[in-house]
């Protein structure tokens, strides 16, 4: 046996004294006094708690460094089971339509995995053709609308579905007097069957349409529709206040057709000539070869007097000018391509414009009688009765079907008061607008993106719209709300395919349609209101009645912001400035220079303007060259309260100062203008207006151009010893060699109406930020491409630079898209210090965010201004949380383009030609062991310009249309901007001609 | 040996001696710090509170913060470099180009002329760190060798010679000071009592002893980095004024910019160090060492410098008008007439006019009107930048693009927050360090004291015996530490 052996754990054990016996019994020999309070003993409260607290303070210190050095978890979920249809990284294009404020616009709608991120126009549309206004490019953007309401809503809380149906259902029943859906415009005809359906389930009901912005005096000279304008067969166009490309009825459509008279080459260079009288200088009236300004109330007397020599017969005070009688004998002599229109709201001249257009033959010419436009439906006068029917009390329930009468109304106060008296109130706007909120009932409408729909603009042309991407959230469809309260429980998908079955046949038909997304030569019944037509003898009585003395307003709508509505919270268009005045996120009063020198009102001088209706508004002045004497403007759709974050509290509304009579509102009216004292700042993006007498855009005449085309662009020349060279012979610079691809761009300056859609669409594409009004004011927009607008002066070298800086009173209006040039011999290329900006093989400046550190020598070198800086991290900087929401919310942010980099705080940016674009085309032709075909890579402005005034391609490509373009108009039209500098520039301009009269 | 002419005026005046030098000026370093300089170092520090406060505005939020936009890239950011780059002028020019040619009044003023360089370079460095987007990745600006593939910087880019000429010239300078500090430190450390201060002054010295061959290695590395410092004192503002004359805005690109800027930062330069030794000398008692002589000695070279920077604004409208460009001739004019009209005029009024009246001995013998001229001139000078680069940059080549620029709160806190690093530095420096060669002081004066000496006699307080005369012919130019 082996000896056991015994281990003491020390000499304690080995004595076994009475101590260790004791102590033997606990785990833990020693009592580690662990302080839950600190003791009254004063020796122990010292040091315990200093060594607690060093504890802690260790612990502290260490835990906040490890918790602050994780990096925030952004979650990329791999799909499950993925969508068949849906690639990563590819994008899935749908073809729908956008119809909001009477602006239609058939679109393509671009998503990147699941989510709609971009609009461009849909080619295969036979009314807008490709083109897409910047309200459509913006539109994208409400779908993500964090004001949008994500439920219904009962009495000002959140309910579900099932209980708002039941309550309105049961409350519909009940309700006694009429029943009325309120709307705007409906051109879906399987939407009126819908109301109609509705409709039938009550004793009393009535569909009340209305216009924000009204062209009821329009429909009722013209047999209820929209005549079908077509300017592209006109060759004498005169325009009294319609505003027909920027604003006026179908701008998208009319801009397509005005610039196929517009577009010249040497061969053809019939153009036509462009007669405007207006008050404020709008966008049509910037691009028109003559412009005479006009006081509102003049706009009859300009009518009548045309219709005196052409038509003849009327009773009306004379009126006439050396344009007037210029433009008249135009006219006549372009009998049978002659147009006429006018943009007032007032029966009495649209029936002599339509007495005038028939005699001058344009009626199965220049204006298409078997397809007359749908898309203005408004009727003024049952709006005002079903106003004062509420009032007095005869309404049972009124539903506001995308309609908001207490912002958008002249009588919104009486609309507000009305409301209280009727029983039942069901908005189904997608937020809590100022309608809405005083509303029983909110039952959300699906965002357009989100729905099915269709569309009948003109007779014979109809449209869908479907969902691009699932509901976000729990909103429902206007249309199956109407369906479902009717007691029809079909989905209105089924409903509208059934409506549909007669022109679609089978599947196969209705998928071509949904794929193509338009539809011609087809009619759904689409009835329209006619009206009694009005007699000589009543257009007499009314013209000599409209006489009015002293300041007049002009009400008019802004190209951006529309009438107000959906557009007003999209901060693209809030950004976007007004093309002519430069102005953003703001409305204001435009006087005429003569008004502010005698009045003494300076730029941004608040003004009180007070109508003749008694309401008045207190805005800045700006001051506004080719306003009419005596006249102010003033733009609707600002002013709003409950739009969201973006748009309450921008501007001041001005629809409550518009005029309204009996049968119909009127869009003038004689104010009084004040100062109101102090002074807000409009931010305008551009606050120089003239060309100083610079060539940097070149314009010249008709007459001119057909003696010698080469003789309309002023060439630059560098003095040498050798002579004058043109500066592209004299360099220092070695020229680079383009092996492959050369991209560039060419702009028909004469084909830009400057409609600000490229701006959008650029914004859109490539993630600009947006970085609101104090940051425009303080000369920081983001935008890449702008649109540069000059006035013409009076003044030249002689009277010095001062007077140079001034307009003319009634100024001619250039307008020049400006971006990065991509010069070939650039100079932020060679100052940039760690070479950030740099030349691609294939003629691009590209700038490579990673690399820049933010020294701001590329801009400041930069002769164009077309960089960019980011001057905060405007992504997460809290100054632009409500402005920049594409890039600070969650919801926001699925806008985004992935393959564009959100740029961080502290570099530069500019344009990069869509790059991404051209690597995507690139690749597609890599695919196929092909070189990319010319029109396959397209940048988003060049895809976005209604009037095709951008052309972009490989001027390596020997059959590409720039190329084409640039060998025909090399010697005559084409120029690039501040050529002595020899940068060489990859955009080309060809120089604007007017057909000057 | 330099001949010196009877009737100069005396260099230093009142009838000192070796002794008295190294009293007179040892004597700050080793007093307790006087109520008046602590008042001057509080204020001092509120101003770098600013600029520590605007800094961190700066780099949290981002150059936003400041006025720029996006037509106007650079503004005070630039023109503060330019003008404390500028003021960094002179110190190198009176050790470096008035050693060579051997200008004795130097000597009193060249050490605090110097550290003024340091310090203004010192303020002007902040600015390319601090107006850059991404300060943190100023090291990118280096060709250092790197992980980032083939990334390199820009030989092309003005900003990168300048990264290259401001590092260069600083370096070059900061090493010149610091060697002429040595035997000074030596002296201080000699005479120090408490422990701190021989610890501290005796690694500072460098274990000089004052041996013929330390005078030796100094007079020949002092004579090399003098060499090398003069092309700098060209170099440094040729290159900054190459930011802008390579560029293509109008009012930048102008071929005179190299010798106009080299000739306005003397000027500043040499306005700033009469800034600083007119208030220095009054408050440590140095009226015998910065004399009047010395007052208008650098009066000379302002007017010289501020006629060629005179002629130079001339010159540009002339070659404006003369070229026939219309962008230049809108440029030039705009100066002079429009919305920074004020800007050119204050330029105009300080850096060409005032400078002027230095022409009258009076004046350019007159402490207060120096004074203020100097100030004039500073004023001035920051102007001319602003000048240049603002209203250049506002209104270029598309109308469209111009736009006005306004400070922010921020461009002001960072501007007089450099003031404020400056004069804390400089305080430190005039406290700390012994702000006039004293050893440079005292070899000249035997030649330049307005005593007059008969051979064998002692310029030292403490050697009347002849014996001494032996180790002190040894001596003359390079005084034993008394």
């Amino acid at each position: 046996m082996q000896e056991s052996k015994k281990y003491w754990k020390g000499i304690e054990e080995l004595e076994n004294t009475p101590e260790f016996a004791k102590a033997a019994h606990n785990e833990f020999a020693e009592f580690l006094p662990v302080k839950e309070t600190y003791g009254s003993d004063a020796a122990e409260a010292e040091v315990a708690p200093r060594r607690d607290f060093l504890k802690l303070l260790g612990f502290g210190l260490a835990a906040a460094t490890l918790a602050s050095c994780e990096a925030p978890v952004r979650k990329a979920i791999p799909y499950l089971n993925k969508p068949e249809e849906i690639e990563p990284g590819i994008a899935n294009w749908y073809a729908s339509t956008y119809f909001e404020g009477g602006d239609y616009n058939s679109v393509l709608v671009k998503t990147r995995e699941g989510r709609p991120i971009k609009l461009e126009g849909n080619p295969l549309s036979g009314v807008t053709k490709g083109g897409l206004s910047a309200k459509a490019q913006a539109s994208v953007l409400s779908l993500y609308d964090t004001n949008r309401l994500t439920a219904p809503m009962m009495n000002g809380k959140a309910t579900d579905w099932k209980k708002v149906d039941s309550e309105i259902m049961s409350r519909l029943t009940g309700a006694t007097g009429k029943v009325v859906v309120l709307s705007h415009t409906i051109i879906s005809p399987t939407t009126k069957k819908a109301i109609a359906e509705f409709g039938g389930k009550f004793g009393s009901f009535e569909h009340v349409v209305y216009d924000a912005n009204s062209a009821s005096g329009l429909l009722k000279a013209n047999d209820g529709t929209v005549p079908g304008y077509d300017f592209s067969k006109a060759k004498v166009i005169l325009s009294v206040a319609a505003d027909f490309l920027g604003t006026w009825i179908s701008p998208v459509e009319y801009a397509k057709q005005y610039i196929q008279t517009r577009k010249i080459t040497k061969e053809n260079s019939d153009m036509s000539r462009h007669y405007q009288f207006e008050t404020n200088l709008s966008l049509t009236g910037s691009n028109a070869d003559v412009r005479v300004a006009i006081k509102p109330s003049e706009e009859a007397l300009v009518v009548a007097a045309i219709y005196n020599k052409v038509v003849g017969g009327l009773n009306a005070p004379a009126y006439s000018n050396k344009q007037l009688d210029k433009a008249i004998a135009d006219l006549m002599a372009a009998r049978g391509n002659a147009l006429v229109v006018a943009g007032a709201n007032d029966q009495a001249v649209q029936t002599m414009v339509r007495a005038i257009n028939q005699a001058l033959g344009a009626e199965g010419t220049t204006i298409n009688t078997n397809a007359p436009s749908y898309v203005r439906q408004g009727d003024d006068e049952q709006m005002v009765r079903f106003v004062r029917e509420m009032n007095g009390g005869g309404i049972g329930a009124v539903i506001f079907y995308g309609t908001n009468p207490v912002y958008d109304h002249p009588l919104s106060a009486d609309v507000e008061a009305g409301m209280k008296k009727v029983g039942l109130t069901i908005s189904l706007a997608d937020r809590v607008n100022e309608t809405a909120k005083l509303a029983n009932f909110i039952c959300p409408d699906h965002n357009y993106l989100e729905s099915w729909n269709d569309y009948m603009p003109k007779k014979g042309y109809m449209s869908l719209a479907q969902p691009t991407i699932s509901p976000l959230f729990r909103t429902r469809q206007a249309q199956e709300s109407l369906l479902k309260w009717a007691g029809n429980n079909t989905s209105y998908y089924d409903y509208l395919k059934a409506n549909w079955a007669g022109i679609t046949g089978g599947n196969a038909g209705w998928d071509k349609v949904v794929h193509d997304g338009v539809v011609e030569n087809v009619t759904l019944n689409q009835e329209v209101k006619t009206y009694a037509p009005m007699t000589t003898a009543a257009v007499g009585v009314a013209l000599n009645k409209s006489q009015k003395a002293g300041i007049e307003l002009k009400i008019y709508e802004k190209v951006g912001i529309g009438q107000g509505g959906i557009e007003a919270n999209n901060p693209w268009l809030q950004e976007l400035p007004d093309p002519v005045t430069k102005a953003t996120w703001d409305n204001y009063v435009t006087i005429p220079r003569s008004m502010s020198v005698d009045k003494g009102i300076a730029q941004n001088d608040l003004v009180k303007i007070t109508a003749a209706n008694g309401k008045s508004i207190t805005l800045p002045a700006l001051i506004q060259p080719g306003q009419a004497k005596d006249t102010v403007g003033i733009a609707i759709g600002y002013g709003r309260k409950l739009a969201g974050k973006v748009a309450d509290n921008v501007g001041e509304n001005v629809y409550p100062l518009a005029t309204v009579a009996d049968n119909g509102i009127s869009y003038n009216t004689t104010v009084t203008i004040e100062k109101a004292g102090g002074e807000r700042e409009i931010a305008q993006t551009q606050t120089h207006h003239t060309i100083m007498g610079r060539i940097v855009v070149q314009e010249s005449n008709l007459n001119q151009y057909k003696k010698d085309p080469a003789s309309v662009t002023e060439r630059i020349t560098i003095a040498t010893p050798d002579g004058p060279k043109k500066p592209s012979a004299v360099s220092l610079w070695q020229d680079y060699e383009y092996k492959d691809h050369h991209w560039g761009m060419v702009i028909d300056l004469n084909s830009c109406i400057g409609c600000g859609s490229c701006v959008v669409g650029c914004n859109v594409e490539n993630n600009v930020a947006v970085v609101g009004k104090q940051e425009v004011l303080n000369r920081r927009e983001m935008h890449w491409m702008r649109i540069d607008r000059y006035y013409s002066s009076d003044a030249t070298r002689e009277d010095g630079f001062t007077a140079m800086e001034e307009p003319s009173d009634n100024p001619t209006v250039i307008f020049q898209p400006m971006l990065c040039q991509h010069c070939n011999h650039a100079p932020c290329e060679t100052v940039c210090p760690v070479l950030a900006t740099t030349h691609s093989t294939e003629g691009l400046n590209q700038m490579t965010y990673n690399r820049c550190v933010g020294t701001r020598y590329c801009a400041n070198n930069c002769p164009y201004k077309v960089r960019r800086f980011n001057w905060f991290s405007y992504p997460d900087n809290e100054k632009f949380t409500d402005v920049n929401y594409a890039q600070t919310s969650d919801l926001g942010r699925m806008v985004l383009n992935p393959d564009v980099t959100v740029r961080a705080r502290g570099v530069m940016e500019k344009c990069s030609m869509c790059v991404q674009r051209i690597q995507l085309g690139k690749l597609e032709a890599k695919k196929d062991k092909r070189r990319p075909v010319d029109g396959e890579i397209v940048t988003a402005c060049a895809q976005s310009c209604p009037t095709n005034a951008i052309i972009f391609g490989d001027m390596k490509d020997p059959n590409s249309q720039i190329r084409k373009v640039m060998e025909r108009e090399q010697g005559e039209r084409a120029f690039t901007v501040l050529e002595e500098i020899n940068t060489q520039p990859n955009i080309t301009y060809l120089t604007k001609i007017r057909n000057l009269a | 040996m330099q001949h010196v002419s009877p009737i100069r005026e005396p260099l230093v005046t009142g009838g000192k001696t070796y002794h008295d030098i190294t009293q007179d000026i040892a004597r700050h370093v080793e007093s307790k710090p006087n109520m008046r300089w602590a008042a001057a170092l509080a204020v001092s520090l509120f101003f770098l509170g600013i600029f520590l406060w605007s800094v961190y505005r700066t780099l949290w939020y981002g150059i936003g913060e400041w006025g720029l936009n996006k037509t106007v890239g650079w503004a005070w950011d630039i023109t503060n470099f330019v003008w404390w780059v500028g003021i960094g002028h002179a110190g190198t020019l009176i050790s470096a180009i008035l050693l060579l040619f051997r200008q004795k009044w130097r000597s009193s003023i060249n050490r605090a002329a110097e550290a003024m360089t340091i310090f203004a370079v010192i303020c002007a460095a902040m600015f390319p760190v601090l107006h850059m987007g991404r300060p943190w990745l100023a090291y990118w600006v280096l060709p250092l060798p790197n992980a980032f593939g083939s990334l390199w910087a820009n030989f092309n880019s003005p900003l990168l010679w300048d990264v290259f000429a401001i590092s260069t010239y600083f370096s070059v300078s900061l090493v010149f000071w610091y060697i002429g500090l040595v035997p000074d430190f030596a002296t201080i450390r000699d005479r120090a009592k408490g422990p701190i201060a021989k610890t501290v002054y005796g690694l500072l010295s460098l274990g000089w002893v004052g041996s013929a061959k330390h005078w030796s290695r100094y007079e020949t590395v002092s004579l090399i980095l003098a060499g090398v410092s003069t092309p700098l004192v060209l170099s440094v503002h040729t290159i900054v004024s190459m930011d802008f004359a390579t560029s293509v805005i109008p009012g930048w690109h102008t071929t005179i910019f190299p010798p106009y800027f080299v000739a306005g930062a003397i000027f500043s330069g040499f306005a700033m160090v009469l800034t600083l030794m007119i208030i220095t000398r009054k408050t440590f008692v140095l009226e015998d060492y910065i004399t009047l002589e010395h007052i208008e000695s650098m009066n000379k070279v302002i007017i010289l410098t501020g006629s060629i920077v005179g002629v130079a604004y001339i010159t540009e409208f002339f070659i404006a008008w003369y070229s026939g460009v219309e962008y230049e001739q809108y440029a030039f004019i705009n100066r002079a007439t429009g919305p920074y009209w004020w800007a050119y005029w204050s330029m105009m009024t300080c850096n060409v006019i005032t400078p002027q009246l230095f022409w009258f001995r009076s004046i350019r013998r007159s402490l207060t009107a120096t004074f203020i001229i100097s100030i004039f001139v500073n004023i001035g000078m920051w102007f001319e930048r602003f000048v240049i680069i603002v209203t250049s940059l506002h209104r270029d080549y598309l109308p469209s693009s111009w736009a006005m620029f306004s400070p922010t709160i921020i461009d002001i806190g960072i501007y007089v927050g450099t003031l404020g690093l400056f004069f804390t530095l400089f305080l430190l420096f005039a406290k700390y360090f012994p702000v006039i060669n004293m050893f440079e002081v005292k070899t000249i004066l035997k030649s330049s004291s307005g005593v007059t000496h008969a051979p064998g006699t002692s310029m030292h307080a403490n050697a009347p015996h002849p014996v001494m005369q032996v180790t002190d012919s040894n001596h003359t130019n390079h005084p034993k530490h008394d």
